[in-house]
């Protein structure tokens, strides 16, 4: 599961070995010379760099991740309920490797769009002629007062998988039978805006089934939420009153924390619950920001056609990271996303108009073992976002439970497919 | 629900305090219409004022394009111990109050 370590010197090599075979006399390519740096080895970067390399297997393309595993989000809320490992959400890059992509596992400290380089943490820069950022997400703590780094130490987040994930497990296996778990939710836009929900649920599945006198509490900055109607039955089917919510006009919307007495403090009322798994408000990766494709949002506003930045030239950003509309920030659109970018970047190096991308989207929820539903979503272009477009479905509120049984394997199916097609 | 206010329990004399109240009301605009083509009347807050120790000190006037369920958060300096008297009237009679206590030290 490890990736074959990537030095500078195999770095540099790959990338003359390459630049060798580009050097091959071809009218397409002298008008342009197929360099593409892909930042970010997640479900973006990964599914963007496989689909550059097979639609044009000339084309260099370059990936750069620091983390030679990925952890996956999609199925974590899984593992903090015990359900499943953690081994099974994690994914190397030798298949892209394999592939022909090169593989560099490194940090981006700088890129330089003047330039068209990008700088790695060990000295390396790497020139581009295009270059696709897909860092996902950071965390705001600014926009949470008491919260940073160290306070999710005592009050995970678990919205970066991995570590985090681990934490949270460990928190409420420890937790003694009728404590309270609260979740805190920020606001939109975050990534996967239903994934509070599915876990809230799975934390009730856990506590149901080891700590029946325990409680969830949701304290929320928002009013309606995702596929709401569908969970909220659900929770009233599995868990009775187990989960309390409290909205925004309820007064949910956390505004600070305070790490030291692991109290929770909403415009109207503290808690200090037992666990507390703070989700604290999000914008782009970092590397978004420092490059200056992120504008006062946070986030980065894009040409929905190409993907290209709006704030700077031949720079492309994909998944959580850009300003996409009414299409959620989710594995499955970052993947969707990351294969219309390649193929708007093929079309721009051939000199053709990049066909205008009809992306889909579809998120599982999983509340109980055996008991899903889902949303899947068609999108376009308008304007300078994708706007939801026809085509789109959500699970029946009333259905029998073989039909839950059945979207909650075909979830898990969604996971292997999504999984093999990005990394394996 | 009615409303919520957050009134510090405690401040010292002279310190300048934040109060925020929230009431649940769906503020019909007035300006909608049904899918048969009525129109949806209006039914709006249309006041809200807050008394210290029987003195007005902050008073706001809402209009239809005021979100549902109004969030009001302004200041005031804490002067002596007592209460907050808060009252939101509007349309169709309506009208709801709350109050808080302050220990001012």
């Amino acid at each position: 599961m490890t990736s074959r370590p990537m030095t500078r010197r195999t770095a540099v090599l790959g990338i003359t070995a390459a630049a060798a075979t580009l050097a091959r006399p071809s009218i397409l390519r002298a008008q342009s010379t197929g360099r593409v740096v892909v930042v970010g080895g997640g479900f973006g970067g990964a599914a963007c760099a496989r689909a550059l390399k097979r639609a044009q297997g000339d084309l260099q393309v370059i990936l750069i991740e620091p983390n030679a595993v990925i952890t996956s989000c999609p199925f974590s809320n899984e593992v903090i309920a015990g359900l499943r490992d953690i081994e099974a959400q994690q994914f190397g890059h030798d298949r892209l490797a394999a592939d022909g992509i090169t593989v560099i596992g490194q940090a981006v400290t700088t890129i330089e769009p003047q330039q068209r380089s990008v700088l790695t943490a060990d000295g390396v820069a790497l020139p581009y002629d295009r270059l696709v950022l897909s860092p996902g997400i950071d965390f705001h703590f600014e926009a949470l007062p008491g919260y940073d780094e160290a306070a999710s130490e005592k009050m995970p987040h678990a919205w970066k998988a991995g570590a985090q994930t681990l934490l949270l497990r460990r928190q409420l296996e420890a937790m003694d039978d009728g404590g309270t778990v609260a979740i805190a939710v920020p606001a939109n836009p975050s990534r996967c805006p239903p994934a509070p929900y599915e876990r809230a649920s799975l934390i009730a599945h856990y506590l149901k089934t080891k700590k029946p006198r325990s409680k969830v509490l949701v304290l929320d900055a928002k009013d309606n939420f995702s596929q709401q109607r569908l969970f909220e039955k659900a929770w009233k089917e599995l868990y009775g009153d187990m989960i309390e919510r409290i909205g925004l006009s309820q007064g949910g919307r956390v505004t600070s924390v305070d790490p030291s007495t692991r109290t929770i403090i909403t415009e109207f009322g503290n808690y200090t619950p037992d666990v507390a798994n703070v989700i604290p408000p999000q914008r782009a990766g970092r590397i978004a920001e420092i490059t200056g494709a992120a504008d006062s949002t946070g986030w980065c506003p894009i040409d929905p056609t190409t993907f290209e930045s709006k704030l700077v030239k031949n720079i492309h950003v994909i998944g959580d990271a850009c300003l996409g509309g009414g299409i959620p920030k989710s594995a499955s659109a970052a993947s969707a996303q990351g294969k219309a970018c390649a193929a708007a970047i093929v079309a721009m190096f051939a000199g053709r108009a990049p066909d205008t991308p009809r992306l889909t989207g579809v998120c599982y929820n999983t509340v109980a073992p055996g008991y899903g539903f889902s949303l899947a979503g068609n999108y376009q272009p308008r304007g300078d976002i994708f706007a939801e477009i026809e085509g789109g479905a959500t699970s029946p509120l009333d259905a029998p439970r073989e039909l839950r049984a059945r979207e909650a394997d075909e979830a898990e199916r969604w996971f292997q497919t999504i999984t093999a097609d990005t990394f394996g | 629900m009615a409303a919520l206010i957050n009134v510090p329990a405690k401040a010292k004399r002279g310190d300048i305090i934040e109060i925020r109240t929230l009431t649940s009301h769906i503020m019909e605009t007035g300006f909608r219409h049904t899918v048969e083509g009525a129109l949806v009347p209006r039914d709006i807050i249309t006041s809200f004022t807050c008394r210290y120790n029987g003195t007005e000190i902050f008073r706001a006037d809402l209009f239809p394009a005021i979100a549902a369920n109004p969030y009001l958060s302004f200041f005031t300096i804490a002067k002596e111990s007592g209460k907050f008297e808060f009252e939101w009237t509007g349309d169709n009679g309506y009208s709801t109050t709350a109050s808080a206590s302050i220990t001012v030290e």
